[in-house]
C-alpha cells in the first residue's frame, strides 16, 4: 500500500487560513444537519445525499484551488458547493426546489451549478461525470491557459468503465486534471472490498502511468496538501494526478438509507466518528494555544446564524414559475 | 454549381468551420492520421494539426463525455462515431449529459456540440452494424437530431449544426458517401428545422429522410410514368425539431401520405409524423395514412433478406396506390 499523507505541525502565521477550513467544515455540518431535518419534514424531496463525516475532502482541497479553475462533483456535492462559496441560501433554495437556488430549482440536491464559480455541476449517474471534468481539462490544455480540472466521485466509481476511459485519456493526453476519489467505503450497501478486485484504489493509476497520493481525509490539512501538490503538477507540469481520499460517511447513504444496517455495524461507525475531522482539526489548534473553546462556540453560533438565515430564505422563496418548465430545454 | 460527393460536402462543411471558428475541432476514432473511416476528414489534420483533429482510443463513452465536458466551458466540439451502432456506449453521454445539462442548470450550461457519423444500413454489415438510430435520439428533449440525403444539405445542415448552441445528432447515410450533387458555392447553410420539397406534386405527399429520399424519388418516378400519379416528395432534413408547418402544408395540398424511414416501425419517426398530421391536418385527409419502415427484425447476413427488410421502391409505390384507392 502506499502510505497515506498527514500533516505536518501547524503554523502560527497561517492561523486565519485553519479558521477559515475550520469555519467551512462547521457550516457544511451544520448546513447538512438542517438538510436532512427539512427533509424529514418534506420540504426537500428526491434523492438526498449528505456530506456529513466528509466534510474535510472538499474543504481542504478546494482551498488548494484557483478561483478560474473547474470542479466538476458526483450527486453529494453540498459540501463542495458551500466550500467554493456558493452561497448557502443559494444552495439551500436549490435544495428546496425554490426559483433563487443556484439551478433555478430545475436541478435539486443532486445537480448543483454555479458557473460563475467554475462550479460545474452534481452528476447523478455514477461515474459519467468523470470524463466530463476530463474534457474541462482538454478545454485547458486547448486553450493552453493554467486552470485546473478537478473531478470527485466516490470509490464505488472506480469499477465502471467511463472512470477507466477518462483516466486513460488523461494520461494519454497530458491533461491538467486532479482525479480525487472520495473513498469512504462503500458505494450505498456494497463494501469496496466486495466490489473491487483490488482494495488500494491509487493503485489504479499505474494502469496509466499516472501520479497517485493516498491522504487521510479526516485530516483537512492532510488533504489540502496534497491536493496542493497535484494542482502544482496539473498546472506547471500538466500531468493528472489519481488522489485517493480515505475517509467515512456518518450518515447513511442517501436520507432515505438508515446509518448502520446490514452491511456495517454501529460499533464501526462509532469509531470512525471519533476521527471527525472537525473536533480534529480543533483540537490542534487548541493544544497549540491557537483557539479556544469560546472561540469555538463563537464560530458555531455563526455558522448556525448562517444556515438558519439559509433556510429561511429558501422557504421564502417563490417557486419557479410554471412557465419556466419549458425553459432551457433549447439555448 | 460544382458537383461533390456527399463525402466531400461534409468534409467542406467542417474545413469551412473549422477556418471559421478556432473553438470547433473535431475527434473521434481514426479521424486524424487514418484520414476518417470513411474519409470526411480527409486532409483536416494536415491543415488544423493534432490539436483540432483529435484521434482518441476506442472508447466512445469516454470521448462522448471528454466531447461535452469540453463544451460546458465553452469549446464546439464535433464527436465523430465511426459509426452510430458504437454510439449506444455513448448513449449516457449524449442523453444524461449533453441533453439535459441545460436545462438541469437552470440554463446556466449550454452544450454546443455535434455528435455526428454514419448511421442506417449499408450491405451486408450485419445485425449489429446495421440500424436507424433517428427515432432514439429524437424522443430527447434537449437534443437536435439531422438527417441529410444530398450533398447540399449535408454541407448546410452541418455547418448549421456546428453553429447550432445546443447538442446536435448528425446522422449521415452510410450508402450515401459517395452520392454526388450540386453544391451551391461560397457561404451555404441550411437552417435546421426545415423540410425540403425534393419534388412538387398534387396527389400524395410521401416523407422521407436520409437514404430512403432515393427509393421515394425512384417510387415517384415510376409512379408518374405508370400509374399517372403525381407524387410530392417532403424530405424532412432535421427530425427533430419537425417542421409541422412543411408537413400541413403539404398534406393540405395532396390530402394523402406515406411516410418512409429506413427506421424499425415501432415508435419510429413516422409515429410522429402520422401523429402531427391526422391532428393539425385531419380534415385534409382523405385516406388513412400509411407507412413503409424496416422491418421490425434485427438485420439478416443473407443478402435477399436484408433486401426484404429495408424499404423499397415497391412498398412505398404499393402505399401510394393503397391510399390513392387505385390499388
Ligand atoms: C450508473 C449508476 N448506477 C447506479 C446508480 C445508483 N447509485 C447511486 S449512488 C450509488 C453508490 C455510489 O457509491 P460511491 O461511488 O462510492 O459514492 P458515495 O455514494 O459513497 O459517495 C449507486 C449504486 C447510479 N446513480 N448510477
Ligand atoms: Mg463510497
Amino acid at each position: 500500500m502506499t502510505g497515506l499523507s498527514t500533516t505536518p505541525s501547524l503554523d502560527r502565521a497561517r492561523l486565519g487560513f485553519y479558521r477559515g477550513l475550520l469555519r467551512q467544515m462547521m457550516l457544511i455540518r451544520r448546513f447538512e444537519e438542517k438538510a436532512g431535518e427539512a427533509y424529514a419534514l418534506g420540504k426537500i424531496g428526491g434523492f438526498c445525499h449528505l456530506y456529513i463525516g466528509q466534510e474535510a475532502v472538499a474543504v481542504g482541497s478546494i482551498a488548494a484551488l484557483r478561483d478560474d479553475d473547474y470542479i466538476m462533483c458526483s450527486y453529494r456535492e453540498h459540501g463542495h458547493a458551500l466550500a467554493r462559496g456558493v452561497a448557502s441560501r443559494a444552495v439551500m433554495a436549490e435544495l428546496l426546489g425554490k426559483s433563487t437556488g443556484c439551478s433555478a430549482g430545475k436541478g435539486g440536491s443532486m445537480h448543483l451549478f454555479d458557473v460563475s464559480r467554475g462550479f460545474l455541476g452534481g452528476h447523478a449517474i455514477v461515474g459519467a461525470h468523470i470524463p466530463l471534468a476530463t474534457g474541462a481539462a482538454f478545454a485547458i490544455k486547448y486553450r493552453g491557459t493554467d486552470q485546473v480540472s478537478i473531478c470527485y466521485y466516490g470509490e464505488a466509481a472506480v469499477n465502471n468503465g467511463a472512470f477507466h476511459e477518462a483516466l486513460n485519456m488523461a494520461a494519454l493526453w497530458k491533461l491538467p486534471a486532479i482525479y480525487l476519489c472520495e473513498n469512504n467505503r462503500y458505494g450505498m450497501g456494497t463494501a469496496l472490498e466486495r466490489a473491487s478486485a483490488i482494495y488500494d484504489i491509487a493503485e489504479r493509476a499505474c494502469s496509466y502511468d499516472m501520479h497517485a497520493e493516498t491522504v487521510d481525509g479526516m485530516d483537512v490539512l492532510a488533504v489540502h496538501e496534497a491536493t496542493e501538490r497535484a494542482v502544482q503538477r496539473a498546472r506547471s507540469e500538466k500531468l493528472p494526478t489519481l488522489l485517493e481520499v480515505r475517509t467515512y460517511r456518518f450518515m447513511g447513504h442517501s436520507m432515505s438509507d438508515p446509518i448502520h444496517g446490514h452491511y456495517r455495524t454501529r460499533e464501526e461507525v462509532e469509531e470512525q466518528k471519533r476521527l471527525d475531522p472537525i473536533p480534529g482539526l480543533f483540537h490542534r489548534l487548541e493544544t497549540d494555544g491557537l483557539m479556544s473553546q469560546h472561540e469555538l462556540s463563537a464560530l458555531d453560533a455563526e455558522v448556525v446564524a448562517e444556515v438558519e438565515d439559509a433556510i429561511s430564505f429558501a422557504e421564502e422563496s417563490p417557486e419557479p414559475m410554471e412557465d419556466q418548465l419549458y425553459q432551457d430545454v433549447y439555448q | 454549381m460544382p458537383t461533390l460527393t456527399y463525402r466531400d460536402a461534409l468534409n467542406h462543411a467542417l474545413r469551412e468551420e473549422m477556418e471559421r471558428d478556432p473553438n470547433v475541432f473535431l475527434m473521434g476514432e481514426e479521424v486524424g492520421v487514418y484520414q476518417g473511416a470513411y474519409k470526411v476528414s480527409r486532409g483536416l489534420l494536415e491543415t488544423f494539426g493534432e490539436r483540432r483533429v483529435v484521434d482518441t482510443p476506442i472508447t466512445e463513452l469516454g470521448f462522448a463525455g471528454v466531447g461535452v465536458g469540453a463544451a460546458m466551458v465553452g469549446l464546439r466540439p464535433v464527436v465523430e462515431f465511426m459509426t452510430f451502432n458504437f454510439a449506444l456506449l455513448a448513449m449516457d453521454q449524449i442523453v444524461n449529459s449533453a441533453a439535459k445539462m441545460l436545462y438541469m442548470s437552470g440554463g446556466q450550461v449550454p452544450i454546443p456540440i455535434v455528435f455526428r457519423g454514419p448511421g442506417g444500413a449499408a450491405l451486408q454489415l450485419g445485425a449489429q452494424h446495421s440500424q436507424a438510430f433517428e427515432s432514439w435520439f429524437a424522443h430527447v428533449p434537449g437534443l437536435k437530431v439531422v438527417a441529410p440525403a444530398t450533398p447540399a444539405d449535408a454541407k448546410g445542415l452541418l455547418k448549421s449544426a456546428i453553429r447550432d448552441d445546443n447538442p446536435v445528432v448528425f446522422l449521415e447515410g452510410e450508402m450515401l458517401y459517395n452520392t454526388k450533387g450540386e453544391v451551391p458555392e461560397g457561404e451555404h447553410i441550411v437552417p435546421l428545422g426545415k423540410a425540403d420539397i425534393k419534388r412538387a406534386g398534387s396527389d400524395v405527399t410521401i416523407v422521407c429522410h436520409s437514404k430512403t429520399l432515393s427509393v421515394v424519388e425512384k417510387a415517384a418516378a415510376e409512379l408518374a410514368e405508370q400509374h399517372q400519379i403525381s407524387a410530392e416528395i417532403l424530405d424532412l432534413r432535421t427530425i427533430r425539431p419537425l417542421d409541422r408547418d412543411a408537413l400541413v402544408e403539404s398534406v393540405a395540398k395532396t390530402n394523402r401520405c406515406v411516410v418512409v424511414e429506413e427506421g424499425w416501425p415501432f415508435c419510429g419517426v413516422g409515429a410522429q409524423v402520422v401523429d402531427e398530421i391526422q391532428r393539425e391536418a385531419f380534415d385534409h385527409l382523405d385516406a388513412p395514412i400509411l407507412r413503409v419502415t424496416g422491418a421490425d427484425v434485427p438485420m439478416p447476413y443473407n443478402k435477399h433478406l436484408e433486401r426484404a427488410a429495408k424499404p423499397t421502391v415497391n412498398l412505398v409505390i404499393e402505399a401510394v396506390r393503397s391510399v390513392t384507392y387505385q390499388s
